[in-house]
């Protein structure tokens, strides 16, 4: 307790330099805690967008398909059976047929994948419904992006060119019914959405799906012939990202923090040097040498709490107006990442807890490391202030 | 009555004078196809602004094998590309690689041009894939036709009907128009300069036009034109490529 009650009569003693130190260090955990406030309020929104609009509470997949490899496509479709087709019923499975087309939009060539999608599945967050009307038009839906690189609107006419599963071309003008905007490009960029029934008309493959999107209600089951892949595996790509982002991050972090260390490391061997005659009162006094150097550990990692201090006092306005504010991410969209236009930041307890024990415990190492000397010091020599 | 009876008398009158298409048919495939040939040829790819020429040589036996190496220009001089059976090869000097083109790729242009991989791979004789008939004659660049509808008789194929339009006295045909399943037209093909080679009709200038895509189509012209001649099996080999 004397350790602290020093230690911080001390700090205060030293006026502007103790603020200085606090000021940097503090800077750097409200950095430290911004950023991956950040990062972790980008996972969740990327993760829940990601789930609502494109994997669900998981996928089947047919062994034959691979979603990195476009060639995988062609083969990859199965009959539904009276099973799956009961879960389809009851809105808990979604089934979906992929197939590769040309769209060309003002006579440019544009390569695109075409979805079948039932009109009134609930499994995804997809707008679906706009594809139920009925005429002898077929309409699809398409995303904001979709729409901007191909320049189409609402009630536009798309030329579409295909090849069916006995590789005949064929081709056909679709409408544009829905322009929906989400944030997972993998779900808006190159994709036309059309009605399920149609698409497997158009195909040549009645009844048929390369994979199927299970909703929370289908639970555990298994299905024969296709294979279940849980949404760790699913988000695997936005995991890589994240760690990614975050490895790239704890440099900027790692740099800011050693600057604070330093400072404070200098400002110990300075203070260790400069008051050679206080340490050896203290050794004269009856101090052993281990309580010394306690006292000048504690008093450097006091700038650790100081900097906590100072950094909730203005960090925590600014991380309240972030999060009602949100920080925009509009250039970001345009990369094939899912980030929204802007990202809340999310500080859970456990990420500012584990910034403050990174920051207390770098500080305490780097005011010890200096105080190691004071073991080493001579009380007598101490005393006079001789340098040693 | 007198005029249904003339209409009825004069369609029966075209239907008799009109040949059996399927002679015509196999008369095309006679000009058309043979067991390999040669070609030294130019394609000029006919861009939004500028056209560039590209020409090649190319070795083919029956409709499994094919070579062809790219001359010029020296972008892609060297350029190979090697077609057995359903499976495509092209290999790039610049990178010394092989690279296999497969499923969508080969729906890919080729270099740019109206045409796909699979246009240049898919080459049956028309006879062994649609079923034809004569529907009427027409006079193109002063030269009578016969017009022929084709419909697919086999599942596995690009185009679901063709209409050709056949010269009548050298059995070459002088326009090509493909059509998807929905009837909807794709590409156009006008075939010119039919010049006798060994013994057999050919047109030495094609032009491909995909009608769904801006632009003025591609040109192939066939400088020099060798049919049935010995070509080395090493040829159609992949040790060939790098070579």
């Amino acid at each position: 307790m004397l350790a602290f009650k020093l230690a911080f009569k001390n700090l205060m003693g030293a006026g502007l330099r103790t603020w200085l130190n606090v000021s940097v260090l503090s800077l750097a955990f409200v950095i430290i805690l911004f950023y991956n406030g950040m990062i972790d309020g980008w996972n969740r929104q990327s993760r829940r967008d990601t789930i609502e609009w494109e994997t669900g509470k998981g996928q089947f997949w047919l062994p034959e398909y691979d979603r990195y490899d476009a060639y995988t496509i062609k083969d990859a479709h199965s009959p539904l059976s009276e099973e799956i087709q009961a879960e389809v019923k009851k809105k808990t499975l979604a089934p979906v047929l992929i197939a590769q087309a040309t769209a060309f939009p003002q006579g440019r060539m544009q390569g695109v994948i075409l979805r079948g999608v039932d009109p009134e599945q609930t499994v995804l967050k997809l707008p679906a419904s706009a594809l139920a009307a009925s005429g002898d038009t077929d309409y699809a839906i398409i995303g904001k992006r979709m729409a901007e690189t191909a320049k189409l609107g609402v009630g536009d006419r798309l030329l579409i060119r295909w090849r069916d599963k006995n590789g005949t071309f064929d081709a056909r003008e679709i409408q544009i019914a829905s322009i929906f905007k989400c944030d997972v490009p993998m779900v808006d960029k190159g994709q036309i959405y059309l009605r399920l029934d149609v698409l497997q008309k158009m195909m040549g493959m009645e009844n048929e799906a390369t994979l199927l999107v299970a909703g929370s209600g289908f639970g555990n089951k298994t299905l024969q012939n296709w294979e279940f892949k849980d949404t760790g595996f699913l988000l695997s790509d936005i995991d890589k990202i994240i760690q990614t982002k975050k490895g790239g991050g704890s440099i900027i972090e790692g740099l800011l923090l050693i600057i604070a260390l330093i400072a404070i490391f200098d400002t110990q061997v300075l203070s260790i040097f400069r008051r050679q005659k206080e340490i050896g009162t203290y050794i004269a006094l009856g101090m052993t040498r281990t309580e010394v150097v306690g006292i000048f550990t504690v008093e450097g990692a006091a700038h650790s709490i100081l900097a906590t201090l100072l950094g909730a006092v203005y960090g925590i306005p600014f991380f309240l107006l972030l999060g009602n504010v949100g920080i925009s991410m509009k250039a970001a969209q345009m990369t094939d990442i899912p980030i929204s236009e802007t990202i809340y930041p999310y500080y859970s307890l456990s990420l500012i807890l584990v910034t403050i024990i990174l920051v207390v415990i770098s500080a305490t190492i780097v005011s010890y490391l200096p105080a190691r000397r004071i073991s080493k010091m001579k009380p007598t020599d101490a005393l006079k202030g001789k340098l040693q | 009555m007198k005029k249904i009876f003339l209409m009825v008398a004069s369609a029966l009158l075209l239907s008799f004078s009109l040949p059996d298409a399927n002679m015509i048919l196999d008369k095309v495939d006679k000009n058309m196809s043979s067991k390999n040939r040669i070609f030294e040829s130019e394609m000029i790819i006919h861009g939004r602004r500028t056209s560039r020429t590209i020409t090649s040589i190319s070795y083919s036996a029956g409709n499994k094998q094919s070579f062809t190496e790219y001359l010029s220009p020296p972008r892609e001089q060297g350029t190979k590309m090697l077609k057995l059976d359903n499976q495509l090869w092209i290999y790039s000097p610049s990178t010394d690689r092989i690279i296999q083109i497969s499923g969508h790729m080969l729906r890919q242009s080729v270099m740019g041009s109206d045409l796909s991989y699979e246009d240049m791979m898919d080459d049956r004789k028309l006879t062994e894939i649609y079923s034809a008939k004569v529907t009427g004659n027409e006079t193109i660049d002063g030269r009578n036709t016969y017009i022929l509808e084709l419909v697919a008789k086999v599942e596995d194929v690009a185009y679901h009907s063709q209409k050709i339009w056949v010269d009548t006295e050298r059995f070459v045909p002088l326009r090509q128009e493909m059509f998807a399943k929905s009837g909807q037209l794709l590409k156009q093909t006008t075939l010119s300069d039919v010049k006798q080679v060994q013994g057999r009709w050919f047109p030495m200038r094609m032009v491909y036009k995909d009608v769904l895509k801006e632009g003025s189509g591609t040109e192939f012209r066939i400088t020099s034109a060798k049919f049935d001649q010995v070509i080395p099996e090493y040829i159609f080999s992949k040790a060939a490529l790098k070579q």
